[in-house]
């Protein structure tokens, strides 16, 4: 048993610690509270402290338990809100009040909640790790594998259906050294990425139902996403719309270091929310993880850590997991802090010099993978960072770390956020890697040239941009017809493409078949507008043409509607441009016109 | 714990101490330290060794030899009192009285670090406060429970703005207990002079506990100030029910204590020299806002910092718009021009408005002529400054309207009286007024069915 010698804010120091590991979790002072050791020297252990260290006096004592972080993974994860180091805080505040205090314990997954087990193997099977032995349907539309852990293989000498508490003994296995018993409860430590067969190239989309992102800059499932902006520019309010209308099976949210009424914003609109695949509430396949920013800060270091175990878990059963972690600067600067009070040589900004090597190894535990288990079973993590560099600029540490390993790249722009351009990720400097891996996905779902309209998209938008600096010296009426007819084309894409309301009740969620409905809309006025301009017609004329704002309102039509509406649309918009090419050549047949 | 007292200071440097020879001393812990004339010092265990502690000192190090001063742990962390007499009182920034009257007699004894609002306690803020300000009511709305920060620069009215808000914010339609917080951090006599009267005059004292930190007063005290103004704010919201609004100004000043501090303890600087912990500092400030299930008060937060050159992106303003759930922005240009309050909407924002406005809270066309508002004024200014180089006749008729608009927005929907207050319809019809201005062909942000209701009414 140790003895503390300093304390200094969230690090403590303490004698007498011979036989501790590195990363052993140990009891700190006389109330017990949670820590974990980051350095030894000797028989001195440096830990950092989960919980506020106010009050606490050197020589008490410290103890350690002979075991890493870990956290509990078993049915009763879905709809849990957890702290950083996986305390249930719906619990801790029955047993506390509302007010977060120290030195409280509860487990992660209720002890006395029984869970109806449904077996899937039969006594006398051979099963090896990773096997599903089991099944609990553990909300409404999700099912939980009971999986042999990993390291375990041999054969089923009892298997028990029915009623059973998390801790209980499901199966029985006989197994090479001797019986092992299978609880309903697996422990795994945080700090250890969770084992599989083989990683898989990503080449499904997650669709997240916001066009900028699924259309421009698609993620695949498995994949890496870092989102920066500075504040205001909408990172929270894009990551919880992915975190809602994501064609994930299970989500992950952990909210590091930000806004307390950020995650009540999510406990109380998820449970309101309906998936649009399944017609149940969004909450029913969420786990949350909140260490607001004014909770200890070494347990946000950790809370990152115990969500991206509770994902691949999940993904292990064959699941697709969404994780967002909100905000990787906050954890980031936890990792600055603890490290300044150890007073280690600081990297650049006063970051830890292994800053890039842990941002590195955390996006590395995402993935699609061929799972363990005999049956052929394939799950992956797709992993969505915020990243919040200071001054909204990309230069300093965090946000050139994250790029140097994720693939999309959706940069927040803050000249969009102050129009109000939302989603405000910025069209010319975001890009995804995944664009190839997807295409045959949207080719065989909508049976369109995804690929090409999108490009001949960002190629109209990038043109904007170049005609916009002409028109920023000359005024715009300096610009031939044809230019002009690209600037009204490229408003139209970003007011009614991109601009997305992620409070419209239509609106928050697009479809892909609509999405590509849209894109090919709008890209189709392009051309006849670009072409009418080379032919003489005035871009005044084309910006008159009603069809624009049927095009203006396709957002709010539902997938339903809108599908209706898309061939009269297609129609409207040809007859129209049509219709000024007539009249250029007859100008007198002009009270004919009908729109 | 027993209070121990030591006469063993082995070094003192800036605003630090470092007594040796101790043993017990807790994280944290309260000390009283006597110097050798006589005067009483407050200070904090900040670095707690087996046999030495490095304490911070609230008034100063001035006065503090390393012979004769006496320094006594008084084995606990800091508390204050809290009552509902500490009303109509105004403190220093230690907490004393100073305003002649009597010391207050407390109900109870609060630590003043507070403790985190367990996430799964919060009650998600939606009740509209109207300020009676157009900019603030119609485009970026205040709720309850809510932290919104004002963002000035040196020499901008923010202090009007904050009286003003503090006299008229009321939510609608009730009739409840509310109560101003005010904790003033470094600021002049002049300043704080200012807001007293204000709440003499208007009555508001009656309601009001004011914690005075002057320029003058010890700087490290700032450290202390807005915890027991926060202190004393959840005691009136969460034990009493009653409606708080904390006004902390200027947060400029207590971080550059906390850099002082930092600096003198040579810790490794982030950003600009501050600590690079400031972030999780200051949401131990602007976290303390809020509302809970089941308990009827809340806390509203409207901080003041003055960003140094004006500069949103310096390490104050950003890392509290990081924290607080939106900013108003002041801009120097406004205020030049003469419009008063001079908040630029454009990099305001309220995070909590969605929830607090709209059918049932204020008007059911509120989101909609907010976000209108917004795209037109920045287009508007975005053709502005394209005017200033190729010249109006070069803008094409629509252009020519919304450089009008962008006009009229200033000098009619911002601008308005330091005594004006504006009910929440006043405010949106004047928004579809100027909104009236533009072709209807560009009001995209609209719902058609509020067109039809709200801009060509009856």
């Amino acid at each position: 048993m140790g003895r503390i010698v300093r304390i200094t804010g969230p690090v403590v120091i303490a004698d007498d610690m011979r036989g501790s590991e590195m990363y052993e979790l140990v009891r700190v002072g006389d109330e017990q509270l949670m820590g974990e050791i980051i350095g030894l020297t000797g028989d001195r252990a440096t830990i950092q402290v989960y919980e506020e260290t106010t009050g606490i006096k050197p020589g008490e004592k410290v103890e350690g338990t002979g075991r890493p972080l870990s956290v509990e993974l078993g049915p009763g994860l879905i709809g849990a809100i957890y702290d950083g180091t996986q305390r249930p805080l719906t619990v801790i505040r029955e047993k506390v009040g509302d007010m977060i205090r120290r030195g409280v314990f509860a487990p992660a997954l209720p002890r006395e909640k029984k869970w109806d087990f449904v077996p899937r193997v039969k006594k006398g099977a051979e099963v090896v790790e990773g096997d599903v032995l089991g099944t609990v349907k553990e909300s409404k539309i999700v099912e939980h594998r009971i999986m042999v852990p990993p390291g375990v293989r041999g054969k089923v000498l009892e298997i028990s259906e029915g009623q059973h508490k998390v801790e209980d003994v499901i199966a029985v296995l006989e197994t090479s050294e001797g019986k092992k018993n299978v609880r309903m409860m697996q422990i795994w430590p945080v700090r250890r990425a969770r084992p599989f067969k083989e990683k898989l190239e990503p080449n499904l989309p997650l669709l997240t139902g916001q066009r900028v992102a699924d259309t421009f800059f698609p993620i695949a499932k498995g994949g890496t996403a870092a989102i920066p902006g500075g504040f205001g520019t909408g990172k929270t309010v894009f990551l919880q719309q992915v975190a809602k209308w994501a064609d994930a099976d299970i989500i992950t949210y952990i909210g590091a270091g930000e806004r307390g009424n950020e995650m009540c914003d999510v406990l109380v609109h998820f449970p309101e929310l309906k998936d649009p695949r399944t017609g149940e509430s969004l909450m029913d396949r969420t786990a949350l993880i909140a260490n607001t920013s004014n909770m200890p800060v070494a347990a946000r270091e950790a809370g990152v850590y115990t969500g991206i175990t509770i994902a691949e878990y999940f993904r292990d059963m064959g699941y697709d997991v969404a994780l967002m972690a909100d905000s990787t600067s906050r954890w980031a600067e936890a990792m600055r802090e603890i490290s300044g009070r150890l007073e280690e040589m600081p990297g650049e900004e006063g970051f830890p010099a292994y800053l890039a090597s842990r941002l590195a190894e955390f996006y590395e535990r995402a993935g699609r993978v061929r799972t363990l288990g005999s049956d052929e079973r394939f799950g992956s993590v797709t992993v969505l960072g915020a990243v919040s560099p200071p001054g909204g600029d990309l230069s300093e540490p965090v946000s050139q770390n994250t790029l140097r390993i994720v693939k999309v790249f959706w940069a927040l722009d803050t000249g969009l956020a102050y129009r109000r351009h939302f989603p405000a990720i910025n069209w010319l400097t975001s890009y995804s890697m995944y664009i190839n891996n997807v295409q045959e996905w949207w080719k065989s779902k909508t049976n369109e040239d995804w690929k090409s309209l999108r490009d001949e998209a960002i190629a109209m938008l990038q043109k904007e941009a170049e005609l916009e600096e002409i028109v920023k010296l000359v005024g715009p009426d300096a610009l031939p017809e044809p230019e002009r007819a690209v600037l009204e084309s490229a408003r139209m894409m970003r007011e009614d493409f991109l601009q997305q309301f992620a409070l419209h009740e239509v609106d928050t969620y697009c479809a892909p078949e609509k999405q590509i409905g849209m894109l090919k809309i709008i890209m189709e006025f392009y051309r006849n507008a670009v072409e009418a301009a080379k032919r003489g017609i005035p871009v005044e004329e084309i910006r008159k043409l009603p069809v624009k704002e049927s095009i203006a309102g396709m957002k709010r039509l539902t997938a339903e509607e809108f599908a209706k509406q898309y061939r009269k649309m297609e129609k409207q918009l040809r007859e129209q441009f049509d219709y000024l090419l007539r009249m250029k050549r007859a100008p007198a047949a002009e009270d004919k016109c009908s729109g | 714990m027993k209070s121990r007292e030591y006469l063993t200071v082995a070094e003192v440097y800036g605003p630090l101490m470092i007594v040796e020879g101790v043993s017990g001393v807790a994280y944290g812990e309260v000390v009283d330290i006597t110097t050798p004339d006589g005067e009483v010092k407050h200070g904090q265990v900040l670095d707690a060794y087996e046999d030495r502690a490095v304490i911070q000192v609230y008034e100063g190090t001035r006065g503090i030899d390393t012979f004769k001063t006496k320094v006594r742990f008084r084995g606990e962390t800091v508390k204050f009192g809290v009552g509902l007499e500490v009303l109509g009182r105004i403190f220093s920034g230690r907490g004393e009285p100073i305003d002649g009257g009597p010391k207050p007699i407390f109900e109870d004894e609060w630590d003043v670090h507070g403790a985190p609002i367990n996430p799964s306690a919060r009650e998600y803020p939606s009740e509209f406060i109207q300020t009676g300000i157009s900019v603030i009511d119609g485009m970026n709305t205040l709720v309850r429970g809510q932290k919104l920060p004002i963002f000035s620069g040196a020499g901008l009215p923010h202090n009007e703005l904050v009286a003003q808000i503090a006299r008229q914010a009321k939510v609608l339609g009730e009739e409840e207990k509310f109560a101003v917080v005010f904790c003033g951090m470094g600021i002049t006599h002049e300043e704080a002079a200012f807001f007293i009267n204000g709440f003499e005059k208007s009555g508001a004292i009656e309601r009001a506990t004011v914690f005075l930190n002057l320029a003058n007063d010890p700087a490290i005290e700032r450290i202390l100030t807005p915890r027991l103004a926060l202190t004393t704010a959840e005691y009136l919201a969460f034990t009493q029910g009653m409606h708080v609004l904390v006004i902390l100004t200027d947060m400029t000043n207590y971080c550059e204590a906390l850099r002082e501090i930092s600096a003198a303890r040579s810790e490794v600087p982030g950003r600009r020299g501050y600590p690079g912990y400031m972030y999780t500092d200051l949401a131990s400030i602007y976290e303390r806002a809020g509302r809970i299930k089941g308990r009827k008060g809340s806390v509203t937060q409207m901080p003041v910092l003055t960003m140094p050159a004006d500069d949103i992106t310096h390490p104050i303003p950003d890392l509290t718009g990081y924290i607080t759930e939106g900013q108003l922005v002041m801009e120097r240009e406004l205020h030049r021009k003469g419009i008063y309050p001079p908040i630029n909407p454009l990099p305001s924002l309220s995070r909590l408005m969605k929830d607090g406005i709209g059918e049932g809270h204020t008007r059911e066309d509120h989101m909609d002529v907010s976000n209108q508002l917004y795209a037109a004024y920045a287009e508007g200014r975005d053709i502005r400054s394209l005017v200033a180089v190729v010249g109006e006749e070069a803008l094409t008729e629509r252009d020519r309207s919304y450089l009008a608009f962008a006009d009229r927005f200033e000098r009619e929907f911002v601008n308005q009286g330091r005594d004006e207050d504006r009910p929440i319809e006043t405010t949106l019809d004047l928004g579809w007024e100027l909104l009236r201005s533009l072709p209807e062909s560009e009001l995209k942000r609209v719902d058609p069915k509020f067109i039809a209701k709200y801009l060509r009414p009856k």
